[in-house]
């Protein structure tokens, strides 16, 4: 049986290449203090053990990323945050 | 006049009124040192993330408050450490943005993103108007 066309049109991802550029998301929003009280939104920067994710995958610029780094850091003094956990998501 | 935040959680074991008693003793503190409080946050009894000194539940809270000088903050540092009934605490000083937030988000501006880019358009007249006063001083300290 010989594959259609239909097939042979996505033997490879169609998505491959379409990902859009990453972007600093405190630079696109115009957000300028990040609040460290607030878990839900400091949990985006982290991975499922608790660690900070690196702006590789955020997209932040240095600027945020040493911000959301001291914010993530007092979360955790406070208890907001663990330090080291499992399944966090 | 600079913007400070203090964070501490009080043990859970705690009375009521002893719980009050504490932030009360925290508020008098600042107030004594020529501080002005600005807004006391209660958040309530929360969930710990980790345990502290074996207790897995504390009651929050935050005062955000507003000082000239900052030498007496080392001793109100070493006050709350001594005390037996916060857990944790961590003092915070707070740039214009912060102030700013923390006014918008009790004014409820925060919380939804298209709300937050309005707000400071709409609300800088009714800002100046009601705090007149307070808004002076706070752009000195920002050159300072």
């Amino acid at each position: 049986m010989a594959a259609s066309r239909e097939d042979v049109k996505f033997l490879s991802n169609p998505k491959l290449g379409l990902r859009g550029k990453k972007y600093c998301r405190f630079r696109k929003f115009g957000i300028k203090y990040i609040d460290y009280k607030d878990a839900d939104f400091l949990l985006q920067f982290i991975n499922e053990q608790g660690k900070l994710l690196p702006r590789r995958i955020t997209g932040n610029s240095l600027k945020y990323q040493r911000r959301v780094a001291t914010a993530v850091k007092r979360a955790r003094h406070l208890a907001i945050l663990p330090f080291v956990a499992d399944l966090m998501k | 006049m600079r913007h400070y935040e203090v964070n501490f959680i009080v043990d859970p074991v705690l009375s009521g009124d002893e719980v009050k008693a504490t932030a009360e003793t925290i508020q008098k503190e600042i107030k004594g040192a020529g501080g002005t409080i600005v807004h006391v946050d209660e958040m309530g009894l929360r969930q710990l993330a980790y345990q502290i000194n074996k207790r897995s539940t504390g009651i929050f809270y935050c005062i955000e408050f507003a000082c000239e000088s900052s030498e007496w903050l080392v001793k109100f540092e070493l006050n709350m450490k001594r005390n037996e009934s916060i857990l944790r605490f961590l003092t915070v000083k707070l740039d214009k943005y912060g102030v700013k937030y923390n006014d918008d988000k009790r004014n409820g501006r925060i919380g939804s993103r298209s709300k937050k880019k309005e707000a400071p358009a709409a609300s800088a007249l009714l800002a100046a108007e009601e705090t007149g006063t307070v808004s002076a001083p706070e752009v000195v300290d920002l050159d300072v």
